[in-house]
């Protein structure tokens, strides 16, 4: 059982790809880390030995931020948007797109579901 | 797409000038400005800045965290007061 930074990894997939369960981690960070660990890539999980397990474990905690750390950063992120209420933290803040975005049609991603208005009034001549 | 580093933040030249003055004199007057396209520099900070937003002025005063950002970020310039039918939402 593989278990890092809290993850359970998935025992029967190659390690460049297992690592990228956890937060915080993709494609091309899990094969840095894997290469600074000195492990092979195709190597699947439930293969690693303690050493490299102990290895991979290192290269995380030392050279990047996952998990908890990350989710934490961007949220303060987003806050910092907020309380100093510039255009970006007001669009977070009533949940709009941030990125000046179209918002006639679409944008459903942040805005949500579709909320169906009763009645609404139709544009009609005469 | 960011702005090339070659040319350095974007202040407009006047703007700059009354701000040094302000934090030179340490008056608190309030500066109004049309340039809403110009950085916030870290002199800027605890000055309070009146931007145009194409309506009337809006007063931001400039705390630590808003260094980097533009003034015209601070001055909305479009007012949204909801949909109809949208009771439930009123914002500002």
């Amino acid at each position: 059982m593989a278990r890092i930074s809290g993850i359970d990894l998935p025992k029967n997939k190659r390690g460049e790809i297992g690592l990228t369960y956890i937060y915080g981690i993709g494609r091309s960070t899990s094969q840095m880390i894997l290469t600074k660990a000195g492990v092979d890539w195709n190597k699947k999980v439930q293969d690693w030995n303690d050493e490299e397990l102990n290895a991979i474990r290192t290269v995380i905690t030392d050279s990047i931020k996952v998990e908890g750390a990350l989710r934490s950063e961007t949220q303060m992120n987003i806050k910092r948007l907020m309380d100093i209420g510039c255009y970006r933290g007001i669009r977070h803040r009533i949940g709009l797109p941030v990125r000046g975005q179209s918002t006639k049609n679409n944008a459903r991603t942040r805005k949500g579901r579709k909320k169906t208005v009763a009645n609404k009034k139709k544009a009609t001549k005469g | 797409m960011s702005r090339s580093l070659k040319k350095g933040p974007y202040i407009n030249y006047k703007l700059e000038k009354k701000v040094l003055e302000a934090g030179d004199s340490k008056k608190k007057a309030v500066i109004k400005t049309w340039s809403r396209g110009s950085m916030i520099s870290p002199d800027f900070v605890g000055q309070t800045i009146a931007v145009y937003n194409g309506n009337k002025f809006i007063p931001v005063y400039i705390t630590e965290n808003m260094v980097g950002h533009k003034l015209g970020e601070f001055a909305p310039t479009r007012i949204f007061r909801g949909h109809a039918g949208n009771k439930d939402k009123g914002k500002k």
